[in-house]
């Protein structure tokens, strides 16, 4: 990071109140997110923007938790959709093979991704960048030709069909629209907010100066090695988390959640909505759905247009949309105070 | 888990000779990617995530030239060539602007490429796969030796990675052209400040990677069928070629390439459903036991 940019990051960090004061404002945000969503359904019966709040959940989640590694602690993940595909695969199996209650099987997922992220990250956090991003690519499609291949268990290339069954528990039965809808945007506002708490914690602070000085974080005594996993395994259980609204919405889980086209897209969704803010990775998912929608309507090759759209972004703007914002409003703020 | 059929070829030579040029050939085709690879991450310090793609357009540019014309050496002539040209035009035009900007940057420049180069394939040559037939120069009885089958195209295709290898590295070692080269992947400034052209290096050396991918596309089309796409499971493999041997070594780049060809082949009898997960398993062992690679040295 280059004097230049430290200096941006330092004008974007909060100043106003303290660390409480902040906590009751995000929170206060975070409830009134959920009210507006929560009360969508009211005003609309169109299915299909409801759907498409709960892909945005589902996305939101998992870009979200990316951002955690990518732009708080400069760790470039190539391989965060095996996550996202484990949270759908393990939730859906639990919910096929066992027909346990749906908190038990969500739990269980979270257990099941939290020792393999565990495994995986002590392998990997010690790589440096290049590495990291292609031996964590390595192990997304290690568990995409493990699904694959483990036809009798997973369903192989036709993916877990059959539906998820969804009992209901504590009066909530998400077979229901209208009640998945309600339980994806409390999940996606719950996770935002946990992750926020993380992001500004006193740990999300050490993050952020292993990204910017790992050597200067060492030396004053602060386990890097530990402190990466401890992240790896955060985001992953956030990003299984995402897989987990996936296969709720879908019913099912398919081997496109664990390709790497997931890692890229959530990379790209970072890219797009900018990793300097934390709701640059929801603004960028919003942004990509709509792009996705809107142009595998009207072509078939959506890679092309998808391409040029990045380059866009990486060679035109070379930073995401939030990331301009930001900086045009603490621009306007210091020629507002007349500096 | 198949053990028996493993341990009944190891002990007939038939079927060890079938096995291990099946080996060698998987092994010098991710060779001949990886090592292109390796010297575009040595000199440029950028991983070429579009590698495979160069792969792709080599063997669909061999077919298109060898349905065009219908000699052999012309389409080797024309992936090779063709990918070259591609390689100069993409590092000159585009990844010239992200060196020195984070991986991440890079890599999604390398991304779009990946979407746009397969859907140009696909609105070329159609979403189908292709398959570009054997020349009929190499139509002949297979050759046995010790009683395993061997068909000569095999040697034709490990014989032309062998001299890849060898010219590559004598060349990188003792060439003029090959000492610019290593001046520049170490002190670019200096080398620049010597009156050489260091764009024109990068470029080359990229253009050269890309060849190298195209040329093992080329040879790869009569004996694989190609499909849009073809080139990211390579790509993946050969980063795992360069894990294993060490970023930037073309000699580890050969024998994790070797080892990799063996592992699939053999692998293929004792574990039929678990190859794939073979290559990452030995992958992992090598890295923690040694994270440089095995012929890498110390990041500099």
């Amino acid at each position: 990071m280059t004097e230049l940019e430290a200096g941006r990051a330092q004008a974007l960090a909060p100043v106003r109140g303290g660390a409480a004061l902040q906590r009751y404002r995000d929170v206060l945000i975070a409830l009134v997110a959920f009210a507006v969503l929560a009360s969508l359904p009211l005003f609309t019966g169109s299915k299909a923007l409801l759907d498409f709040v709960i892909r945005c959940s589902a996305y939101g989640l998992f870009a979200t938790s990316l951002n955690l590694l990518v732009g708080y602690t400069g760790l470039t993940s190539f391989g965060h959709g095996m996550f996202f595909g484990l949270g759908a695969y393990g939730f859906g199996l639990i919910m096929q093979k066992l027909g346990v209650p749906i908190p038990v099987a969500v739990v269980a997922t979270l257990a099941i991704t939290a020792v393999i992220a565990a495994i995986i990250g002590a392998i990997c956090v010690r790589l440096k960048e290049i590495y990291f991003a292609f031996v964590t690519l390595a192990f997304q499609m290690l568990i995409h030709s493990t699904i694959l291949s483990w036809a009798s268990f997973t369903g192989g290339d036709q993916g877990l069909r059959g539906g998820i069954p969804r009992p209901a528990f504590l009066g909530i039965n998400l077979a229901n629209h209208i009640h998945l809808y309600i339980a994806s945007c409390a999940l996606l506002v719950l996770g935002l907010l946990a992750m926020r708490q993380i992001a500004q914690s006193p740990f999300g602070y050490t993050l952020r100066m292993i990204r910017d000085n790992a050597a200067r974080a060492s030396f004053l005594g602060i386990d890097v090695w530990r402190a990466k996993l401890t992240v790896f395994v955060l985001a992953a259980l956030f990003a299984s988390m995402g897989g987990m609204v996936m296969a709720l919405f879908v019913s099912g889980a398919y081997p496109e959640f664990a390709y790497w086209t997931i890692s890229g897209e959530a990379i790209f969704i970072n890219m797009l909505g900018g990793v300097s803010t934390f709701l640059g990775p929801m603004v960028g998912t919003v942004l990509l759905l709509l792009l996705n929608d809107t142009v595998t309507r009207f072509t078939e090759y959506h890679g092309i247009v998808l391409g040029v759209v990045i380059l866009f972004f990486a060679l035109g703007l070379r930073k995401g949309l939030l990331d301009f914002v930001a900086e045009w409003f603490s621009q306007r703020r210091d020629a507002g105070e007349g500096r | 888990m198949d053990l028996d059929a493993l341990a009944g070829c190891l002990s007939s030579s038939a079927c060890l000779v079938t096995q291990t040029t099946s080996g060698l050939i998987i092994g010098m085709l991710l060779f001949l990617v990886a090592v292109g690879l390796t010297l575009i991450f040595g000199v440029l310090k950028v991983v070429n995530f579009s590698h495979g793609a160069f792969y792709m357009f080599g063997a669909y540019f061999a077919m298109a030239a060898y349905q065009l014309t219908g000699s052999f050496a012309l389409a080797m002539l024309a992936g090779a060539a063709g990918t070259a040209i591609l390689g100069l035009i993409f590092e000159r035009v585009f990844m010239s602007r992200v060196y020195g900007a984070d991986v991440l940057m890079q890599l999604l420049v390398c991304y779009a490429f990946v979407l746009i180069f397969d859907d140009v394939v696909r609105i070329i040559w159609g979403p189908e796969f292709k398959s570009m037939g054997m020349p009929s120069a190499f139509q002949v009885m297979p050759l046995f030796i010790a009683g395993g089958v061997v068909p000569p195209y095999y040697l034709l295709l490990i014989g032309v990675a062998l001299v890849a290898a060898v010219v590559l590295g004598f060349g990188l070692s003792r060439s003029r052209i090959g000492k610019v080269i290593r001046a520049a992947a170490h002190n670019p400034g200096m080398v620049s400040a010597l009156g050489i052209n260091t764009g024109l290096i990068y470029g080359g050396v990229f253009a050269l990677g890309g060849m190298l991918a195209g040329l093992a596309g080329a040879l790869a089309a009569p004996v694989r069928s190609l499909t849009p796409g073809m080139g990211f499971s390579v790509l993946i493999e050969s980063f795992i070629v360069t894990v294993i041997g060490g970023m930037g070594s073309i000699l580890g780049a050969l024998i994790g390439a070797l080892l990799l060809g063996l592992i699939r082949s053999f692998g293929s009898l004792g574990f039929p459903l678990f190859t794939e997960g073979l290559m990452y398993l030995f992958m992992v062992i090598v890295l923690v036991s040694k994270p440089t690679g095995l012929f890498g040295k110390e990041a500099a």
